[in-house]
């Protein structure tokens, strides 16, 4: 029964055919054998008291462990957090926990969910299913794995750059980025607020949107959450007719790997057959996008990451010294590098004297790209890509050079600056550079803001014609 | 050189009295146990977001209004980031380029700007210093973190410590007024600071300012104004100049402490917050705040002078706090067509207020057992001559002691003015005879020895004479045996 999709459960269990609380057991038993460090809290000996499902009525899901669960350890994968159990649960799980789905666990992360390949989590590395020597992919990495890795149906993360779609493409899975407001920040842990958007990592298309359905909606408690103009159906298009898919140029000359090419341009020749138009587009900003990002993501993560002082939750260090030796020690042992990193870069764009040349020149050419894609949607429906430069790169790979590692959110930042909504589905499988088993690809899919059902309906044709099938070995499914 | 001009400005944080705080639904509180009034917002927990009170905007509005701003039709909130053990979340949610309200006017002086934040949290610090530095342990009451506050920001227009006092009073009643807080100083509910440099009298340029905090009361708002510019007249004679520094106004001697430019050397990476909406005030907020507004301190005073001739300080001592403005305005009216406002309004101000303070109590007018009829029916008297002017502040003084009617008290005490001019003539005649020393000199030319004649006949009379009847009468009688 593990084989089947989120949403074929869901209608088994709507039927009388498959017992909800069985299905639920046979998934914590499938989770409890992880090994590949993507838990970092599992549900089992009722330790989840305060997010339990009483009478689980939808597949039972992963969270990451960047929402907070009330009385449940939350650690948004930092060593600062150590400890923490909130006094409160985030609204995206209070969705879910009403909707009847159980929590299966929390899931590993980049530190604060700063990180595009897992390998900056206080936890350690989370393993890709597909290839154990290598990542996959950040910072959602722990919810890409457990779906991709057969640990769990379902799961939530979130993305500020990139962090949902590049580990649903490195892990042979869906990700789903809403457009910013679809769904409730409020009790997900600040990265860049700006940015921040929680979304689905699913099986599949389908599951996706029976997932957003779920999640969406405006929150009293988040004044920036306007939910989507009508609840998502479930898709099921079968052709792209009449339908206008953008390739951005300027993005897509930039070299990537052989083998991620030529999955993406099958995949456009399969947007042809199934009726869609093609054409080019210049979104001329958006190869400053990363650029962009790099300025307003530190920014505001210095000022979300400040109120981590040791004094009214998790870890505490230098208790014996005076109160600000113990803040410079509680935050010097409690952060990582690449956090460390990214607060003293914003703490910097933000500077008097530097604010106009830094953020205020970032803000500008975010302006600049939501501007390129409106530009682009009056012409067309969809904007794609690859969603990810290369496939999943081998652990250690990249951490010597940041920059290096900040290239795998080439594709995806753009979106996320115009806070427009973006999918990754599974294209097809490519050898990596250098050799080695054949590794998925992912394909990413733009849309208009709060366009979610038109992307959700042409992501599901195409993800029929495409028919990626594969799995990881010895992972059911399919 | 020439003389030094002080300049003032004033940075007013007012709490709002909102049932809740200003970001979260914790209750507001003063004087409960610590840490009560908490929540993960509140208290900064990981992944909380803040909204905006809605009652707090239409605080602000209000005062917005009452001090005659231009409110901004779209205005943003900032992130002040700063780390302190107060702010949990280290930075305060404020407006900072683009504030709710701006350009105003409370009586002489402009107002640069309104904007809404929250307050800090209470923090006390356990150690001789008494600050952070070196402190064995800081205490933190969350409770009060979060409370919406309302800064006012005054253009320099002040002049001295005096005016700046008063005028901070005039802001506290116009505050108190529309009900949005209980602008109580020694509770925090009202915070003056002084934006205080000297300059040479006549000079345009603006001198270098200090910042002077913990005034805590009028009285120490005047009295540290008063020292810093002391302070800075001493510097500046001397030749040397003022530094650009925040001071501690120290009540108990007047000192003045510089903070320590550790806590002071802040950059505050001002940027907009990404977890609120802009405010953008409806149509329906604007036209409430402007038709909740009662008839302010300011626009009475200018009423008091304009349409009822009162003098200036006169119209300010009643207009200033309403229940006074009330019980003139009452007197005012049941005094009637015949007393002029001008002469109740200096009753009340002057033999009233007078009386009270005789009394030994310190009821104003409006709780005084003088009912406003009583008031304007013993002015009347006066002012028909029905009784004399020193008859009445006897009357007064019964009316102060025991409240009633002024026409019975006058018959109980036979203090009805004497009428009667033969009566008058006679014994003015006879206070002449009394006093022949007094009446030589007058004759001579020394109009000042009368008054032993005058207050011959005033003993006589109980007062019940009219003064300017008694010198007439003496001048005539006087003049004819000259003659």
């Amino acid at each position: 029964m593990l084989e089947l999709t989120a949403v074929e459960a869901h209608e088994a269990m709507a039927a009388g055919e498959l017992d909800a609380g069985e299905y639920a057991e046979a998934w914590s038993k499938a989770a409890a054998g992880d090994d590949l460090n993507a838990y970092l809290w599992r549900n089992e000996d009722g330790d989840g008291g305060a997010i339990a499902v009483d009478r689980p009525s939808i597949a039972p899901i992963a969270v990451k462990d960047i929402f907070c669960t009330e009385g449940v350890p939350t650690t948004a994968g930092s060593r600062i957090l150590d400890g923490y159990r909130p006094p409160y649960t985030a609204t995206a799980v209070q969705r879910l926990i009403e909707a009847g789905a159980p929590i299966l666990g929390k899931t590993n992360m980049d530190e604060f969910a700063m990180g595009s390949s897992n390998e900056n989590s206080a936890y350690g590395p989370v393993l890709n299913p597909w290839d154990r020597t290598r990542v996959p992919g950040g910072s959602s990495g722990g919810s890409a794995a457990v779906v991709g890795g057969g640990l769990a149906p379902w799961a939530i993360g979130t993305d500020t750059g990139g962090s949902i779609r590049q580990p649903a493409a490195l892990c042979g899975i869906v990700g789903l980025k809403p457009t910013y407001g679809a769904i409730s920040r409020y009790g997900m842990i600040a990265f860049a607020s700006s940015l921040d958007q929680c979304g689905p990592l699913t099986r599949d298309v389908r599951d996706a949107a029976l997932l957003l359905a779920i999640l969406q909606g405006a929150d009293p408690c988040d004044s920036t959450s306007v939910g989507l103009r009508q609840a998502p159906q479930l898709p099921d298009r079968e052709d792209l007719k009449g339908l206008r898919f953008a390739v951005p140029s300027d993005l897509t000359e930039h070299v990537f790997d052989a083998g991620v090419r030529q999955v993406f341009e099958a995949t456009l020749e399969k947007i042809e057959a199934l009726g869609g138009e093609l054409g080019e587009v210049s979104l001329p900003h958006a190869e400053h996008g990363i650029s962009a990002y790099y300025v307003i993501a530190p920014a505001e993560a210095s000022s979300n990451l400040a109120r981590y002082d040791g004094v009214r939750y998790g870890m505490r260090a230098g208790a014996d010294g005076d109160l600000i030796q113990m803040y410079e020690k509680t935050r010097a042992e409690g952060f990582g590098a690449e956090v460390k990193r990214r607060i003293m870069l914003g703490t910097y764009a933000l500077s008097s004297g530097y604010y106009d040349a830094y953020y205020g020149q970032a803000q500008k050419v975010r302006t600049k790209i939501a501007a390129d894609f409106r530009t682009a949607f009056e012409e067309f429906d969809f904007v794609v890509t690859p969603t990810s430069p290369s496939v999943a790169f081998g652990l250690g790979e990249k951490t010597a050079d940041p920059l290096a590692m900040y290239l795998n959110d080439f594709f995806t930042v753009p979106m996320s600056l115009a806070g427009i909504p973006a999918i990754s589905i599974p294209a097809g499988l490519s050898e990596p550079e250098g050799g080695g088993p054949r590794l998925p690809v992912g394909f990413q899919i733009a849309a208009p803001a709060f366009a979610e059902q038109g992307l959700l309906d042409a992501s599901y044709a195409l993800e029929q014609a495409i028919g990626f099938d594969a799995r990881p070995q010895g992972v059911r499914g399919g | 050189m020439a003389e030094l001009e002080a300049v003032i400005g004033l940075e007013i944080h007012v709490q709002l009295a909102t049932r809740t705080k200003m970001f979260c639904g914790c209750e507001l509180s003063f004087g409960d146990e610590p840490n009560v009034h908490t929540c993960p917002v509140c208290l900064a927990h990981p992944g909380v977001l803040p909204v905006t009170n809605e009652q707090a905007i239409r605080y602000a509005l209000q005062i917005a209004a009452a001090l005659e701003c231009e409110v901004a039709p779209r205005s943003i909130f900032h992130r002040k980031n700063y780390f302190y053990p107060d702010s949990p979340k280290a930075y305060q949610i404020s407006q900072y380029d683009v504030p709710l309200a701006s350009n105003g006017r409370l009586g002489d002086v402009r107002i640069h700007r309104a904007h809404l934040e929250e307050d800090a949290a209470k923090t006390i610090h356990v150690g001789d210093s008494g600050r952070i530095h070196g402190s064995s342990a800081s205490l933190v009451d969350f409770n009060r973190g979060g409370t919406p506050l309302v800064e006012i920001v005054t253009e320099p227009d002040l002049r001295s410590a005096a005016e700046a006092a008063s005028w901070a009073r005039l802001l506290r009643e116009t505050v108190r007024q529309l009900g949005v807080s209980d602008v109580n100083m020694e509770e925090g509910s009202l915070r003056v600071d002084g934006n205080i440099s000297v300059r040479p009298a006549g000079s345009e340029e603006l001198g270098t300012k200090t910042e002077l905090k913990n005034m805590n009361s009028f009285r120490f708002l005047e009295r540290g104004i008063e020292a810093e510019l002391a302070r800075q007249r001493e510097l500046v004679e001397a030749g040397g100049t003022v530094a650009q520094e925040t001071l501690h106004f120290n009540p108990s001697d007047a000192s003045l402490t510089p903070l320590r430019s550790k806590e002071e050397a802040h950059d505050y990476r001002y940027f907009p917050e990404p977890d609120l909406v802009s405010l953008v005030p409806t149509e329906e907020m604007l036209r409430e705040a402007r038709e909740s507004l009662p008839e302010l301190p300011a626009a009475r005073i200018e009423r008091y002078r304009k349409q009822m001739g009162l003098a200036e300080d006169t119209a300010a001592l009643l207009a200033t706090d309403p229940a006074t403005a009330a019980y003139f305005e009452q007197t005012a009216k049941e005094a009637g067509k015949g007393v002029e406002p001008r002469v109740v309004a200096n009753w009340v101000t002057g033999e009233l207020a007078a009386a009270l303070r005789q009394d030994g109590g310190d009821a104003g007018a409006a709780e005084s057992k003088v009912e406003p009829a009583a008031l304007a029916a013993l002015v009347a008297m006066v002012q028909e001559k029905k009784i004399s002017n020193s008859s009445g502040k006897a009357v007064l003084a019964t009316l102060v002691a025991e409240g009633g009617d002024p026409a019975a008290i006058v018959d109980r005490e036979g203090l009805a003015q004497i009428s009667d001019s033969g009566e008058l003539e006679s014994i003015v005649a006879a206070a002449i005879e009394a006093n022949p020393d007094a009446a030589e000199q007058v004759r001579a030319g020394n109009r000042k020895a009368i008054g032993a004649i005058v207050g011959f006949v005033m003993k006589q009379t109980k007062g019940r004479a009219d003064g300017g009847e008694i010198n007439r009468l003496i001048e005539a009688q006087l003049d004819a045996r000259a003659g």
